[in-house]
């Protein structure tokens, strides 16, 4: 069929962008790396040479596994985002909503505030151990007070209102724990709220890739009957798809990408709401089309994102949640001006 | 072959359907009537088996689907529902072709494809096959399902009978329309491996297609079977207080039901 030719061009077409934005993204930044450096420096590491030059060690060390992290973490967000409207059948749904990443973010707001009640330490793994803890105990919470004993035709939308409602009070949490705290921690808070990749390193893309990787293939099963779904509960009932089963596993996906992407770089925003929106207007709603490309287009956005962030004050970095959202709004919304989108 | 044996299903301490049985076979149209709340939708639901009762059985060619795959399921019984809400637009022949998502895998083979043309042709609705459902209109989006649903049972199971449940059909369609459509379901269930059970609310309707009449009131059954013998002056008062008057066209002889309101209320 023509519609299949053209979602496959259109994945060609968006692999071969982020292949070129994550060239950019680890040429660019505080210290700009010319091609031969980036070569020598590969070089240097493939063949583990014992003493490679400082500049060499920040690419492998800092530069790379940052440009992968990204790419990790915007597809973790935009498949996020395409399940999440997928399953509530609502645009305005972002992966968030279930409160996964409000209770990630109230996890890091008390690992900066209250430390001393953490009983333990795991190093650098501590803030997204906690962070991811808190992730994935706010989504229980949203999910034990939403849940009756009479499945109903309510349920999805009882599951969107306590997961605002939960939102809602782990956000002034957040607040609460920003306002008592003191100075160097009350910067950390808003600066992990904002969302920063500057932590990255080759221990975290292995945590979050195994995650994005171990949540993008079983979504990629689901999208078939996620697309039933978009007629109704009852019609995907009538056509066979096993929709307790289907929202049990959609929502352990996206907890699972969103809860550990979060947890390494705080909470970046708006990502997984527009990217679906952006595909689903140039393409049309197939969810297996989206899925794919949902993961592309938030690497892709994420890796834009932090090349803006890391240049445009350089040496210093801007929050990645700022730049995602100053760049990804006017993009939005000129596409839902120009088509007849929401007709 | 469909049976209800004992169907009861509770909303809290309320009976919506309480204890009803009934058969229905195929090669026939059965519609069910009753007033607001009678507990049609309830009914038409749990045999679709979009609900579960946890009294009573629904019988499929005398087997309790009660442990069939939803897929499988989903081969032998469409259902066409009351109000349908697509979330996200798109283009009708890819709406037309989820009807065939319980016999393909991951892509449409040609055979799905060839049905979804097929059933497009039949409801008339084959010019929009490109356009976006979001701007259809209410009875062009109403065919469309119809479509949709009909795919998914259009061509014959061996050994199994396919049963079609249409909950208020009529809802968007004007008066053209919806004589064309019930003579579109009039002329699938003739098959005689099809079962068709749906609820309509007008009654001329119901006198003029049907071949088997089901009287719910409050989640029980009052009358059961031909449309003579259920469409009575003292059911139609006991379940809609309404007192029937029957005029017969002079042109084609006829019945057409007209209706005075009761002055006795219930």
């Amino acid at each position: 069929m023509n519609a299949r030719r053209a979602d496959l061009w259109c994945l060609v077409l968006l692999f071969l962008l982020m292949i070129a934005t994550t060239v950019a993204s680890i040429r660019y930044g505080a210290m700009d790396f010319s091609g031969r450096e980036m070569a020598a420096a590969v070089w240097g590491k493939l063949t583990r040479q014992p003493d490679m030059p400082l500049d060499q060690r920040i690419f492998i060390e800092l530069r790379v596994p940052r440009a992968i992290l990204c790419l990790l973490v915007g597809a973790s967000l935009g498949v996020g985002g395409t399940l999440m409207q997928g399953l509530f059948r609502n645009p305005i749904v972002e992966p968030g909503l279930v409160g996964t990443s409000s209770g990630a973010a109230f996890g890091a707001a008390i690992f900066y505030v209250f430390p001393a009640l953490l009983q333990f330490n795991l190093g650098g793994l501590t803030l997204p151990v906690v962070a991811c803890a808190g992730g994935v105990l706010s989504t229980y919470l949203v999910f034990a007070l939403a849940h009756t004993k009479r499945e109903g035709r309510s349920s999805i939308l009882r599951l969107l209102l306590t997961g605002l409602a939960i939102n809602a009070l782990f956000l002034s949490g957040i607040g609460f724990l920003s306002y008592v705290a003191r100075d160097p921690s009350a910067r950390s808070i808003i600066y992990w709220n904002l969302g920063t990749l500057s932590g990255a390193d080759w221990n975290s893309v292995v945590i979050v890739g195994v995650a994005t990787v171990g949540g993008l293939i079983p979504a990629l099963a689901f999208a078939k009957s996620l697309n039933a779904l978009m007629i109704g509960e009852d019609e995907a009932v009538a056509l066979g798809v096993n929709v307790g089963r289907l929202k049990w596993t959609v929502l352990t996906i996206n907890v699972l990408m969103v809860a550990v992407a979060t947890a390494f770089t705080g909470v970046i925003s708006f990502v997984g709401l527009i990217v679906p929106h952006i595909l689903r207007i140039v393409r049309g709603p197939d969810n297996r089309f989206l899925i794919l490309g949902s993961a592309l287009l938030g690497g892709i956005l994420l890796s834009v994102a932090d090349l803006i962030a890391r240049v445009c004050l350089r040496p210093a970095e801007l929050p990645i949640g700022i730049v995602t959202a100053v760049v990804g709004v006017p993009v939005f919304l000129s596409l839902l001006r120009s088509r007849e989108y929401l007709s | 072959m469909l049976t209800a044996t004992e169907l009861t299903f509770r909303a809290g301490h309320r009976a919506l359907i309480d204890g009803v049985s009934a058969s229905f076979e195929p090669g026939r149209l059965h519609l069910i009537l009753g007033p607001n709340g009678a507990g049609k939708s309830t009914l038409i639901r749990l045999l679709a088996r979009l609900l579960r009762s946890a009294e009573g059985a629904v019988l499929y060619d005398g087997h309790d689907a009660e442990h069939w795959h939803e897929r499988e399921l989903a081969r032998r019984r469409a259902v066409l529902s009351q109000a349908v809400e697509v979330a996200f637009s798109m283009p009708v022949r890819e709406l037309v072709l989820m009807g065939r998502y319980p016999h393909f895998g991951a892509r449409p083979g040609a055979d799905d494809l060839k049905i979804c043309d097929e059933v497009m042709r039949f409801f008339d609705v084959s010019a929009m096959a490109d356009r976006s459902y979001g701007t259809l209109s209410g009875g062009e989006c109403q065919r469309v399902q119809f479509a949709r649903v009909l795919a998914q049972i259009w061509r014959p199971i061996e050994g199994a009978t396919r049963h079609l449940f249409l909950d208020e059909p009529l809802t968007f369609l004007d008066i053209r329309h919806q004589i064309d459509f019930m003579g579109k379901v009039r002329s699938f269930a003739s098959q005689k491996d099809v079962c068709v059970v749906g609820v309509v609310h007008d009654l001329n309707l119901a006198v003029q297609f049907a071949d088997r009449l089901l009287l719910l009131d409050h989640g029980r059954v009052l009358a059961d079977g031909s449309p003579a013998e259920v469409l009575t002056e003292e059911n139609l008062r006991t379940a809609f207080a309404v007192t029937p008057v029957m005029l017969t066209n002079p042109a084609t002889s006829k019945s057409h039901l007209v209706f005075e309101s009761s002055s006795e209320l219930r």
